[in-house]
């Protein structure tokens, strides 16, 4: 392998196709994965407090939900919502991206659910007990006491669940759906150049990935010395 | 019909976690201005008993009176009720996030017992009472166990509860703390603060008493006066633990 070619291959990728992975499919895999993350971790919350319910029933269902899309690949959720929903349910008159926005945010959303279960689980039991003691309310305990304590289990596990996802997001490209991957094999499909496209796509995500992961380390940091 | 000089009483408290039946039918009762210790061994129900009274644990049967109501009654507000009854714990659990000062304030303000301004002079009067004005604004990461456990102490106490519940309040501190926890407790209650103490300290026990039970196998076995109660035990039981711990 000539390494001076490729590095001039992927010099000429760069110049020619850079709009198509930095606009596009930058774009479009941001997009889908702050969609699904932001959206995930609102509906996260209320399958954790769903899970946390007094009611057998709900919890069962909560349980299996959460055990269902964390036990099946999410190439599989992205089938079912891309292919078979629409049909199912033609009245939800979504576009594709949609489809497959609604199946990450899902995905996303058993993922979160733990993280703000085992978020809230790390706080001492005593520090809930001593809340109630005082005469607190549960909601009070929950926001005053419990919450400010979890957030800095919860925060950095969600800045990974973004990073995850954002990786994730990739396999949307099998709809090509015009993310990053689906960038790749655009380009790919015109030039024929595998690797140097797939050199200039993973740095891009790295671009993306390993300031998020610098970050959320950071932020474990300072709240460890806290 | 209720004796107004009874703070707490509790009428055959059953409490049992899965097969082991913790609480046996538990008779007591709490006077105003009293105060109970309890001893006993290990295992014997003294700490389900005291979380029994502000519902920390839920009995299954009997009933727990607090100033004539009966708070195991459904459609009561408990939280109004622990308002009145402090609990201070052997694991101090103050608030790690709140600095001295919050962690005092809080629950009054929140509770809208007190303004902010308010509750914040009537902490710095409690700090005081207790040797810890200077920690005013310190977290409590920064505190010995010793402080903490008093700043636990004072925090109950913002909320000028009628009767104050101790489990083992220098169980888990080094030894040169426990006195200055216990001095805190004597003052409050030489102050008349109606309170329980579940305590392993037996001159401590004897020394603050109105009243000890002895507990064991999920009931009171003997109980009276300290000075009765230690010089002239009763029952085998009870003779056997004071063999052991004095
Ligand atoms: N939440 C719980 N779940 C299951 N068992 C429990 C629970 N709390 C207490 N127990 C059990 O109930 C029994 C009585 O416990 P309790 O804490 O009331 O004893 P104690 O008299 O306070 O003992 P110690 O002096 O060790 O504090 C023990 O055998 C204990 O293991
Ligand atoms: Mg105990």
């Amino acid at each position: 392998m000539d390494l001076g070619l490729v590095c001039a291959n992927i010099v000429k990728l760069w110049t020619n196709y850079w709009h198509i992975y930095l606009i596009e499919g930058v774009l479009t895999t941001l997009k889908l994965t702050v969609f699904a993350v932001v959206l995930g971790a609102l509906l996260g919350v209320v399958v954790a407090l769903l899970k946390m319910s007094k009611s057998k029933i709900v919890r069962f269902f909560i349980t299996a939900y959460i055990e269902i899309i964390r036990g099946t690949p999410l190439l599989l959720q992205l089938m079912l919502f891309y292919f078979v929903l629409p049909q199912l349910i033609p009245v939800f008159d979504f576009n594709e991206f949609t489809w497959v926005a609604i199946a990450l945010c899902i995905n996303s959303s058993a993922y979160v659910s733990e993280i703000f279960r085992s978020g809230i689980q790390s706080v001492d039991k005593g520090q809930t007990e001593a809340a109630r003691s005082l005469g607190l309310s549960s909601g009070q305990t929950m926001l005053r006491i419990v919450m400010p304590q979890a957030i800095k289990n919860i925060l950095p596990a969600l800045g990974n669940e973004f990073i995850m996802m954002l990786k994730e997001t990739s396999l949307a490209s099998t709809f090509f759906i015009g993310d990053l991957m689906t960038s790749h094999a655009i380009v790919k499909g015109a030039t024929f150049l595998m690797l140097e496209s797939l050199i200039i796509t993973g740095a891009i995500y790295l671009c993306m990935t390993y300031p998020l992961s610098k970050l959320v380390e950071a932020f474990e940091r300072k709240m460890k010395n806290a | 019909m209720h004796n107004t000089n009874e703070i707490i009483k509790t009428v055959d408290l059953h409490k049992s976690f899965g097969k082991l039946h913790v609480l046996q039918g538990v008779n007591e009762t709490v006077k105003k201005g009293e105060v109970v210790t309890v001893i006993g061994p290990s295992g014997g129900g003294k700490s389900t008993f005291l979380r029994c009274l502000n519902l920390l644990e839920v009995p299954e049967k009997g009933q727990i009176f607090f100033e004539g109501t009966d708070i195991t009654q459904k459609g009561v507000n408990i939280d109004l009720h622990r308002q009145k009854m402090g609990m201070v714990f052997q694991n101090f659990n103050v608030f790690p996030h709140l600095d001295v000062c919050k962690n005092i304030t809080l629950t009054p303000v929140l509770t809208k017992k007190k303004s902010e301004a308010e509750a914040e002079e009537m902490a710095k009067e409690l700090l005081n009472r207790v040797g810890l004005i200077d920690k005013l604004h310190e977290m409590p990461g920064k505190l010995s166990g010793g402080q903490k456990q008093r700043l636990a102490i004072v925090r109950a106490l913002a909320m000028e509860p009628d009767v104050m519940l101790f489990d083992e309040p220098t169980s888990a501190l080094d030894p040169e703390m426990v006195g200055e926890v216990l001095d805190v407790i004597k003052d409050l209650v030489k102050g008349g603060m109606t309170s329980v103490i579940v305590t392993h300290e037996m001159r401590f026990a004897r020394e603050v008493s109105d009243r000890v039970l002895f507990m064991a196998e999920g009931n009171v076995m003997e109980s009276g006066k300290p000075a009765d109660m230690f010089d002239n035990p009763q029952t085998p039981r009870f003779k056997e633990f004071l063999s052991k711990v004095l």
